[in-house]
């Protein structure tokens, strides 16, 4: 229980079908702020005060578990790594594979519990083949993405009882209906750990920030900039560039390479991806039975996802989209889908230009 | 059923200070108003203020009544700051002490104060030689009467001498010794001269069965102490504020009624005590009692569970209707690994895996029975060694 209104309608919902309910407020940051501050999702004492509260008014035991170190090695760590690495990944997605539905999970089961219970919005259908994870039925509040790095085995142990509710406004009125103080606490949509949302001020300060060269595809130096970690591939705003283009139009970060602190640019025609590729991959369940499929591949929480072809072989996953996708960076997580059910994923190492370069 | 063994936490109010707040609250006066009820309220008071300075050993003037251990604690550490003698710009403060002492000493620190640490042994005391060695031109010391967390007893008198010897002020917490072991503020002091040794000792009344809401701060009628809130000339100007006479009522009925059973209990208690440390080391073996085995607190058991959760343990047993504690918790109510077990050299880890349990005035043979019927598999459990199963 995060302290906001998801997750304790979801904890109301599983009182009410008959579970045996605890609450567990997931500490995550020893030095946490005290108040709630903008869109920040959890982590203040605010927040473990909302969640205790709303326990509270649904009569459940409630306990703070104090996840802090985990979550410093395998989220907050990972996440300053993979920019290290020039590549952009998905805290929450790491949090819900390692803590949430790892950790923690490990925990309960070993507590004499039987699943964790969350107020995600995604929905868990049972088939011969094993439980399936589907899309929320409210595709504007649809969660499945970051879900997507769960197993077989997690999802056997998983219980989402929002995924079936047609929006998000039902759950604050069912909140409000139940006497929940948290019925109108605004979303979280920011980086929990990342106090003021400032990413790249929060990254300077850990990952450090040295001027380095900006170059076109051919090499050449067009401008600088202070820091490669700063940017991001798909980015336009923010680029000091010394020499314009020679058709004059806005050019695009393209790549970052973090090792030579260089960021490369160019036109906006050299963003759209191919092909994406990466080893780390899993099955959410029952995974594809044939080494060559057909689905669609999604690669943000809120991006569309796109037909596609993907291919299965002992070096990862490939995958071909039927239309070049926009602005993907290494260490995005790729979510495969078939129809509403989630497929599996895969981390991405690699991406191919759908437009050759010229010469 | 619920069995509470986190007396050290805050233990059932005793009737007979129930009784007494009710009664002072029918008098109607403000204690510092001059008029017949004013009168009446302030006999009530001082009344008050006499029975716990005779059971605390020292004069009615040197009662200040405070809301409680903590702002006892910090009245006193400020005030001997803020009167300290010229030069003098160390404290002493011993490892392991509570977080109201560390955390104030620690808000002494931007204004010039230096920590002179002191290490406890392995069973959690105070080494008096080293107490002694960091005294010399300090500006005072602090000391715990008895460790709040593993229960492990000082001797509170031979560090008096000690700070006596070197002319050094000494603040005591009293606060977990308070209605267990004999506090005689006097005795304690002994022939210290004037401003040296024990001047100062904070006491909290919840922790005897007094409402939560009141304590004392014994301060030496020689002692150099400023006052830490200012607006009135109440308690010898040490302690502003409309003097909460029911408060003082209640204190006084609960420290009698503690001090008159002390020694009974006390026995008791060490029983029960002992049954548990017994019956925790056979239902787990790889258990350990941590403190002094004898010279302790007669209702603290304190115990390192190797390799388990003490986030688990607490659930699992509570789970079973057993309430006990880890030590300390953060505002949040996240169980924080033991500053103590790490003073006494134990690790991060070991610090995360212990369990406090602690009786009083109400604690029977079903407590113990409650927690040895739990123990094992909870053990189990928390450590995660049911996955052979």
């Amino acid at each position: 229980m995060s302290g906001g209104v998801d997750s304790a309608v979801a904890a109301a919902r599983a009182v009410e079908a008959g579970h045996d309910v605890t609450g567990v407020h997931l500490a995550l940051s020893r030095a946490g702020g005290t108040l709630r501050t903008g869109s920040r999702g959890c982590c203040t004492i605010e927040d473990a005060m909302d969640a205790r509260r709303a326990a509270d008014m649904l009569g459940i035991p409630f306990y703070v578990w104090d996840f802090s170190e985990r979550f410093r090695d395998d989220v907050i760590d990972d996440f300053i790594a993979e920019y290290q690495a020039g590549r952009t990944p998905n805290p929450c997605m790491r949090c819900n594979e390692k803590i949430k539905f790892a950790a923690l999970l490990e925990r309960a089961i070993e507590l004499g519990f039987d699943a964790v219970c969350t107020g995600h919005y995604a929905t868990l259908i049972p088939t011969d083949a094993g439980l399936e994870l589907h899309r929320a039925s409210d595709n504007a509040k649809d969660q499945s993405y970051v879900l997507g790095v769960l197993t077989a085995e997690q999802l056997a142990h998983t219980y989402f009882p929002l995924g079936e509710t047609p929006s998000k406004a039902l759950v604050r009125a069912e909140a409000a209906d139940r006497g929940l103080s948290v019925a109108q606490k605004p979303d979280s949509h920011d980086i929990c750990f990342i106090p003021d949302g400032d990413t790249r001020g929060w990254l300077a300060d850990r990952v450090g920030a040295e001027q380095g060269e900006i170059l076109d595809r051919g090499g050449n130096v067009v401008g600088s900039h202070d820091g490669a970690h700063a940017f991001t591939v798909g980015q336009r705003r923010g680029l000091k560039l010394g020499v314009p283009a020679a058709d004059g139009k806005p050019r695009f970060v393209l790549e970052v390479r973090p090792v030579s602190n260089t960021v490369v640019v160019g036109p906006k025609e050299a963003l759209a991806i191919g092909e994406i590729s990466g080893q780390r991959h899993s099955w959410a369940g029952a995974g594809p039975t044939s080494d060559s499929f057909d689905c669609e591949v999604q690669i943000r929480a809120h991006s569309e996802p796109v037909p596609a072809h993907a291919t299965v072989s002992s070096d990862g996953v490939k995958v071909v989209p039927d239309v070049p996708l926009d602005g993907v960076a290494p260490g995005q997580t790729a979510v495969l889908y078939i129809g509403t059910r989630v497929l599996g994923q895969f981390t991405i190492d690699e991406t191919v230009s759908a437009v050759p370069l010229p010469a | 059923m619920r069995f509470y063994l986190d007396h050290a936490a805050t233990t059932p109010l005793r009737p007979q200070a129930r009784e007494a707040w009710l009664a002072a609250t029918e008098i109607v006066g403000n204690a510092s108003s001059t008029h017949g009820a004013g009168q009446d309220a302030r006999r009530l008071l001082e009344e008050s203020r006499e029975q716990i300075a005779g059971i605390l050993g020292c004069d009615p003037i040197e009662v200040v009544l405070t809301s409680g251990g903590t702002e006892s604690i910090n009245t006193a550490l400020h005030g001997l700051w803020a009167s300290r003698a010229p030069g003098a710009d160390s404290i002493v403060l011993p490892d392991g002490e509570h977080h109201a002492t560390m955390d104030t000493v620690a808000a002494l620190v931007p204004e010039g104060a230096v920590i002179r640490p002191v290490a406890l042994s392995g069973t959690g005391r105070i080494d008096p030689v080293a107490f002694r060695m960091a005294l010399p031109g300090a500006a005072f010391a602090t000391a715990l009467a008895a460790n709040n967390e593993v229960g492990t007893l000082n001797d509170t008198g031979a560090l008096s001498q000690a700070a006596a010897d070197e002319g050094v002020p000494l603040h005591v917490d009293a606060v977990a010794a308070l209605g267990h072991v004999p506090l005689s503020f006097r005795a304690l002091r002994g022939d210290a001269a004037d401003g040296t040794g024990l001047v100062a000792l904070s006491v909290a009344g919840h922790k005897i069965g007094a409402p939560v809401g009141v304590g004392a701060l014994v301060v030496a009628r020689t002692a150099r102490l400023s006052a830490l809130m200012h607006g009135g000339a109440q308690q010898r100007g040490l302690r502003a504020g409309t003097q909460d006479v029911p408060g003082a009522a209640a204190f006084a009925a609960a420290i009698a009624a503690a001090e008159a059973e002390r020694e009974s209990e006390g026995h008791r208690l060490s029983i029960l005590r002992d049954r548990l440390i017994n019956g925790i080391r056979s239902a787990v073996p790889a258990a350990r009692l941590l403190g002094d085995p004898t010279d302790r607190l007669p209702g603290n058991a304190h115990f390192l569970f190797p390799g388990a959760v003490g986030e688990s343990l607490l659930f699992l047993l509570d789970v079973a209707g057993v309430a006990a504690s880890t030590g300390s918790a953060c505002q949040a109510g996240v169980a924080e690994p033991s500053h103590v077990v790490i003073a006494m050299g134990g690790s991060e880890r070991d610090a995360r895996s212990v369990l406090r349990f602690t009786f009083g005035r109400t604690s029977t043979d079903d407590d113990v029975d409650a927690v040895l019927a739990a123990i094992a598999d909870a053990y189990a459990r928390a450590s995660g060694s049911l996955d052979a199963r």
